[in-house]
């Protein structure tokens, strides 16, 4: 089996951790932007695992690491998500500039 | 080791040892063991503080409304409804009063019958109001004739009448007892509170001196003080701001009692800017009138100017002794300072400087005569008896350092003269009974500082003591007349002035009690023997005589040239004219009060009366002391034996431990002095001017006081001279002219500069404000644009890493 040149799995996960922040810079849809994030977080993961042959096996512990935290924080964004929208009917966070100035 | 005594033992000087021995052989060198020191302090300060809390609770409780005193629309308003909204205002005023600010209350008793902002009633009680006088009576209605009298008294305007005078007593007391603990005593040491504050080599504590000077004057401050505070129940116990008025009265002597037995220049100021803080209170204790409240004012800013050149004396002690302690000045300054050299000279000018502000001495004795806005006891105690006795105080503490300024020293004679003098023209022509006497007081401060100034501490202490007796006694017995006056006045609705002694006379009939005491201080203060004020002001005048024949060291320096021989013969000169002065005005105003016939109506005569036991009981202790005190400085008189000083029987004796510093300086600067020769003849003319001044006064006003008419029709002068001296020479006018209007033209002038300054300050600010509100907007508040800027910045980073 041949096997998948590091180079791709890399470039894969540099594209979509791009298209991660992209979704989290443009979109206004709280939900949308979290799942941007999850994104981003599975893009790296995607990294780890690729480089872990080379670079040992600390990659993949780590991974388990991101997973349990991106979980933690998924309960957590969700939880306040719904909040948010019970307050105000809306995900769109144009509407949630209190913490300004 | 802060040994008065040891300072002047150190000189170990045969003479002085010898002195010593022969004073008090049964007693030499014995310690000084004081008796809860702290009490005589803390005890008006417990007073301050129970009526303080009973004057706050006063103002915030909804005092019941009382009916305005000598209001006749309230008289009338039960069968003339057509006054019936006024009372709504009044309600309506006196409740808006107590809704805010519990810290303050002397803003909020909107009662004072005097000052209701009601025309009528303020017509009734001022519509011949001139200048700043107090009125004094009219914050209380003893003799309320018209049944409105408002059921019983709150408990707030009772405690006061027990608490201040009790305080004051168990002070007295205590003091008592520490002055039989000091006799034979000779080692005084500072007793020690706590560190106040200690920065670099400035130590100061919190320590009280319990010295023989001091020790006068406590028993002065709480004895005269017990029976002003005991004449104050009976004199303001109907006012409204009654427990205000005691609170302060305590405050004031626990302030007093700080200035004089502080153990140090510091502790010494403290109390001398609180005593000024209660002048000033309790000159504008009826602030609601603009008068009362700008005498305050004028007293409180005045004082500024002296407490300037107390403050430069200070640092100028420090910087060249680096102690600030009263002993350890006294100790150092003979051996670190040169003799008449210009530092001691200016630090003595500076102190004097002070003491002129405080003492009411040329150029600053201005606010004296206004401070007569107060009420009467407030008079008799801050501003004739106790208070204003402080810079002599001062001088007289700090005698080392002036006994070494012989320039300075002279100076302060002079000035003291010129004073002496100058208050004594103007007395003599003032009708109004308080302005009389604060002239008076001005003029017999002087007395005590042309003593001081020639060296003569002793006698500056003397007069000082036996003023506050006589004096004291004569305002109280003004207050017990302007408190008859004023009740007779109300009894028929004469708006006239109860203070001007064109509308009283004849009063010794109706006041046999005041016009007793009052004629026995009267004779005091004019130097008939053998009342008290004949020894004090004689030991002074001869002070003077025997300088001018160059008998004293201090008449061996010399003031602008003039040898200091001269000086002193101006100085005996002026204050023997002065006391001429004195005797006549005293006697003029005896005269217009008591003697003749009563100038008002019929009804009014009726109603003039004696106070109750507050008011003649002080009044009967003062003339008594005001007739024995001068036996306090003769040696051996049996009933002062009794006493047994100790050190001896006279006053003079008792204080020399104090004085002793001064006399060492001149005795190594001039070697031994001998005793001077007493000559009969000064003691032979200062009778000669008493009586004569007396008897000039009967002469000259006795006519004239059967024909004088009451205030709204007799001119209060005819001619230039007497218009000059009733107007007070125009010294406030000049004052006007000179000081406060350039000032203030200069202040205008500076405000645009000082908004020039301000605008370049601001502009720092409202730079940095515009900025930071500009640059607030980056602050979206939305998510996206900080994961922009967050992104941007990774990138620029990880961008700059490759770039290396």
């Amino acid at each position: 089996m041949e096997h998948i040149p590091l180079s791709y799995t890399l470039g894969l996960s540099a594209l979509l951790f791009s298209i991660g922040a992209a979704g989290v810079i443009i979109r206004r849809n709280a939900i949308v932007m979290f799942m941007c994030v999850e994104l981003m977080l599975n893009a790296v993961n995607l990294a780890f695992v690729a480089l872990s042959p080379t670079a040992g096996v600390q990659g993949q512990v780590f991974v388990f690491f991101v997973i349990a935290v991106a979980a933690a924080e998924a309960a957590v964004g969700l939880a306040i998500i719904i909040s948010v929208f019970r307050h105000s009917e809306s995900v769109d966070i144009k509407n949630f500039s209190l913490l300004r100035w | 080791m802060l040994l008065l005594q040891h300072a002047a033992e150190a000189a170990h000087d045969a003479g002085a040892a010898v002195q010593h021995a022969a004073a008090g052989a049964d007693a030499h060198g014995a310690a000084f063991h004081p008796v809860l020191p702290w009490l005589i302090l803390g005890l008006p300060l417990l007073g301050f503080v129970i009526n303080g809390l009973a004057a706050i609770i006063a103002a915030r409780r909804a005092l019941p409304v009382v009916p305005p005193v000598g209001d006749p629309h309230w008289d009338h308003h039960h069968d003339d409804h057509a006054h019936a909204p006024q009372q709504v205002t009044y309600a309506a005023f006196a409740g808006a009063g107590h809704g805010h600010d519990a810290a303050e209350p002397s803003e909020q008793e909107g009662m004072d019958p005097g000052t209701r902002p009601n025309p009528a009633d303020h017509a009734h009680d001022h519509a011949h109001a001139h200048d700043a006088h107090g009125h004094d009576a009219h914050g209380h209605d003893a003799h309320d004739d018209h049944g409105h009298a408002g059921g019983p008294k709150p408990w707030t305007h009772v405690l006061p009448s027990f608490v201040a005078p009790g305080v004051m007593i168990g002070a007295f007391v205590v003091a008592v007892l520490n002055f039989l603990a000091m006799r034979g005593a000779h080692e005084f040491e500072a007793i020690h509170g706590w560190e106040w504050f200690n920065v670099d080599n400035l130590r100061v504590g919190f320590d009280l001196l319990l010295d023989p000077l001091s020790m006068v004057m406590t028993l002065i401050i709480t004895g005269v003080g017990s029976l002003i505070h005991i004449f104050s129940i009976g004199y303001m116990k109907e006012d409204p701001g009654y427990p205000r008025y005691m609170a302060y009265l305590n405050l004031f002597v626990f302030f007093m009692l700080i200035l004089v037995l502080g153990a140090s220049y510091p502790l010494m100021f403290v109390g001398w800017e609180g005593v000024g803080l209660c002048s000033y209170l309790l000159i504008g204790f009826w602030f609601r009138e603009k008068a009362n409240a700008d005498a305050g004012k004028k007293a409180f800013i005045v004082n500024r100017v002296g407490d300037f050149g107390f403050l430069i004396a200070m640092f100028l002690l420090f910087a060249n002794l680096g102690t600030l302690t009263f002993t350890e000045v006294m100790a150092a300054a003979p051996t670190q300072l040169a003799y008449g050299g210009a530092v001691v000279t200016a630090i003595a000018l500076f102190f004097f400087l002070g003491a002129t502000g405080k003492s009411a001495q040329i150029p600053l004795y201005i606010w004296l005569p206004d401070a007569m806005a107060g009420p009467t006891p407030v008079s008799a105690l801050i501003h004739a008896a106790t208070m204003v006795t402080a810079g002599v105080y001062l001088v007289v503490r700090s005698s080392v350092i002036f006994t070494m300024a012989p320039t300075a020293s002279l100076l302060v004679a002079l000035v003291g003269a010129l004073t002496a003098f100058f208050a004594a023209t103007i007395g003599l022509k003032q009708w109004d009974i308080k302005k009389v006497l604060a002239y008076s007081t001005v003029s017999q401060l002087g007395f005590m500082f042309a003593a001081v100034g020639m060296g003569a501490y002793v006698a500056g202490v003397f007069h000082l003591m036996t003023h506050a007796f006589f004096k004291a006694c004569l305002f109280l017995g003004s207050g017990a007349v302007i408190h008859a006056m004023h009740g007779a006045f109300h009894a028929t609705h004469n708006p006239a002035d109860a203070q001007d002694m064109r509308n009283m006379g004849g009063l010794n009939k109706h006041l046999p009690v005041t016009f007793a005491t009052m004629g026995i201080a009267t004779l005091a203060i004019a130097g008939v023997p053998p009342f008290a004020g004949f020894f004090s002001k004689d030991e002074i005048i001869g002070a003077a005589w025997l300088g001018a024949e160059g008998h004293s060291a201090f008449s061996r320096g010399s003031l602008f040239g003039i040898p200091g021989t001269a000086v002193m013969g101006f100085v005996g000169g002026a204050l023997s004219l002065a006391a001429l002065m004195t005797a006549f005005y005293m006697g003029r105003m005896m005269i217009y009060t008591f003697f003749g016939r009563f100038r008002g109506t019929d009804v009014e005569r009726d109603h003039l009366h004696e106070g109750d036991w507050t008011l003649t009981l002080p009044l009967i202790v003062l003339a008594l002391l005001s007739t024995f005190g001068g036996f306090l400085n003769v040696e051996d008189v049996p009933i002062v034996n009794l006493f047994n000083f100790g050190q001896g029987t006279a006053l003079h004796e008792w204080l020399h431990p104090v004085i002793a510093g001064s006399e060492d300086v001149i005795r190594n600067q001039f070697g031994e002095q001998g005793e001077a020769a007493h000559h009969a003849w000064p003691i032979i003319l200062a009778v000669v001017i008493g009586l004569g001044g007396l008897a000039l006064a009967w002469v000259l006003t006795s006519k004239r006081n059967d024909r004088v008419r009451t205030a709204d029709v007799e001119p209060a002068y005819n001619g230039g001279m007497e218009r000059t001296l009733y107007n007070k020479w125009y010294i406030d006018e000049f004052y006007d002219r000179v000081v406060v209007r350039p000032v203030g033209w200069l202040s205008r002038r500076e405000w645009g500069f000082d908004r020039l300054l301000d605008g370049t300050v601001d502009m720092f600010g409202r730079t940095a404000q515009a900025l930071g509100l500009w640059m607030g907007r980056v602050q979206t508040g939305h998510v996206n644009t900080y994961a922009f800027v967050l992104i941007l910045g990774v990138l620029v980073l990880l961008g700059s890493f490759m770039a290396l």
